[in-house]
């Protein structure tokens, strides 16, 4: 993927725009990232590294700290801004390491009984020789278990770009929040038109991205997710430092109604949600 | 990562003669039929039917099929060069099922068993909404009536049509697996060729046994945008169920003829038949909730 400079939108809402252009919007470097949200927001921060077992991967951080007040968990992919570091992050594209990672402090969440917020922002999970050997799948997998298992209050919020299943291992909440920008997706657009269309020009990839549904809108309509964050306009590479505040904004408003709950209700509430996606659409044919 | 159906499953069956992709000798058909579809000369598994698989696999007379009358519709109003519903259209007609997934019950030498069987042949073994909840109600049940549960996987992984509705299938089915290990059910994954992409890295990796048949391919990522992204040579056995084996991501890897013995070993030994209840309040193995029974 071609690096890219901050675009050029109009200062305007976003709201007409075409899909595609929301996917440059979600991959633009300058918009905040997890590093970000976490210094806007979260005070007494202490990052927390590795897996215990092989490495631990830039491409997610995580660490616990004070979220108004609260002590809580945050987890999420970290693409990395500069050319150096977003080849030391590797594009956020994580390692089966970084999803261990992750599972070790959902654990330390659920043991400790700190609220979980996650930020997702990753073109997908890595595809490479070491991730296969080291077992990506089950990362993942593993991770789809353990966060549906939790016993405490967990919100997702999507950033950036959701790919596919490197981008689910951070996602089973409670509650998953969307930036209006952001896009979650079952593949990348380029993904899927070379499969389906089997061309990798950009009508057909602009194609794609519209077939696939991949704007907040529309996963809102879907079910996919449930509330959409509002960006500045023309995006939160605009002006950062509101578009945290209004994230964060509704973060805190969640966390405060979600920890509430008793334990098992918080995980009996995230099955359900879960439960429910795509249920709408099925039907019985004799 | 969703990938296509590469090679068809077997040559049309009025073929007399069959050519193994594993040794390229030239068999009789009916004669690799016989031997569970498994070449005579190299060990090569061929790929299975769903039909197939039950009959090797059920006692005979024992199966009990699912929620068979559950199907999918097009939520995103999906079109490549066909739209959804033609692709859907096209795909039940030649399977004769609605979607890519069997669920059911049956015995496998007389231990009770809750079944589900992937079928590649139907759009590449994709997950939709209709294979999560399929599998996930099927795991459900099964943790209702007290059973085991083994699935036979065999999928490109999730299914592109349904977008991030099918992606969401990968975190329902594994939500569901949570509950049944809770419970105790042992769950058995078997990993066919091929198992890849939102499959693997959800239900299919999560087995409190995981195994394989023979040379299965298995893996996260397409060999191919491996290859691509990298600039690497891959190794001959990359992803397959030997290379996964190696890496410890497998149990182990049963051949054909001998998976149906070994899932009944392997439920005697995880889930003997009989169980004292009485007993389980004496030494209890692991703190279990305060709720009384």
């Amino acid at each position: 993927m071609a690096r890219r400079g901050p675009l050029k939108v109009a200062a305007a809402a976003t709201e007409g725009l075409a899909p595609i252009a929301r996917v440059r919007l979600a991959r633009d470097p300058s918009r905040p990232q997890t590093q970000d949200y976490i210094d806007g927001l979260v005070s007494d921060f202490i990052e927390l590294h590795g897996d215990r077992r092989f490495a631990d991967d830039p491409a997610i951080i995580g660490g616990v700290g004070r979220w108004a007040g609260r002590p809580v968990m945050v987890v999420g992919h970290q693409r990395g801004r500069s050319t150096a570091e977003r080849l030391r992050r590797n594009f956020g594209k994580p390692h089966p390491e970084g999803y261990r990672k992750a599972a070790r402090l959902f654990t330390l969440a659920d043991r400790f009984r700190l609220p979980l917020i996650t930020f997702v922002d990753t073109q997908g999970a890595e595809p490479g020789v070491g991730a296969e050997e080291r077992g990506q799948a089950e990362a993942i997998a593993a991770n789809l278990e353990l966060m549906a298992r939790l016993e405490v209050p967990v919100i997702v919020a999507v950033i950036g770009e959701g790919g596919s299943g490197g981008a689910l291992a951070l996602g089973v909440g409670n509650v998953v929040l969307m930036q209006e920008n952001a896009c979650y997706s079952v593949i990348t657009p380029e993904g899927c038109a070379a499969i389906l269309w089997r061309e990798s020009g950009p009508d057909k990839v602009a194609e794609a991205a519209a077939a696939l549904r991949l704007a907040a809108p529309d996963l809102l309509r879907l079910g996919v997710i449930d509330e959409i964050v509002a960006e500045p306009p023309g995006g939160a590479q605009r002006d950062p430092a509101a578009a945290i505040a209004t994230l964060g904004a509704a973060v805190t408003r969640h966390l405060s109604r979600l920890e509430r709950l008793a334990p098992a209700r918080l995980r009996q509430a995230r099955e359900r949600r879960f439960a429910a996606i795509g249920a709408p659409f099925l039907s019985s044919i004799a | 990562m969703p990938q296509q159906a590469a090679a068809p499953t077997a040559p049309p069956a009025d073929d007399i003669w069959l050519k193994c992709p594993g040794c390229r000798e030239i068999a009789f058909r009916k004669e690799v039929e016989r031997n569970l579809n498994v070449c005579l000369k190299c060990g090569h598994h061929f790929r299975l039917t769903v039909e197939q698989r039950l009959a090797i696999t059920l006692d005979r007379g024992t199966w009990r099929e699912l929620f068979a009358d559950l199907a999918g519709g097009d939520p995103l109003n999906f079109t490549d060069s066909r739209t959804y519903p033609e692709r859907l259209a096209a795909a039940r007609r030649s399977a004769g099922r609605h979607d890519a997934i069997v669920v059911g019950t049956g015995a496998i030498e007389a231990h009770p068993t809750a079944l589900a069987i992937m079928d590649f042949n139907f759009m590449g073994g994709s997950m939709g909404i209709v294979v999560g909840h399929k599998l996930a109600r099927l795991i459900d049940f099964a943790r209702t009536h007290h059973l085991p549960v083994i699935v036979f996987a065999a999928s490109g992984g999730a299914r592109m049509q349904e977008g991030a509705l099918a992606l969401m299938q990968m975190a329902r089915v594994a939500t569901a697996l949570g509950r049944l290990r809770d419970a105790r059910l042992p769950y058995i994954a078997v990993a066919c060729d091929p198992t890849t992409g939102g499959v693997a890295a959800s239900f299919a990796s999560l087995g409190d046994l995981n195994l394989a048949e023979p040379g299965a391919v298995i893996g996260f990522a397409g060999r191919r945008v491996i290859e691509q992204t990298t600039n690497q040579q891959l190794p001959d056995d990359f992803q397959t169920a030997e290379f996964l084996l190696k890496h410890g991501m497998l149990d182990t890897i049963v051949p054909r003829a001998a998976m149906r013995h070994t899932f009944a070993l392997l439920l005697d030994l995880l889930a003997p038949p009989v169980r004292p209840v009485r007993q389980r309040s004496a030494r209890p193995r692991r703190s279990s909730s305060p709720k009384a029974d």
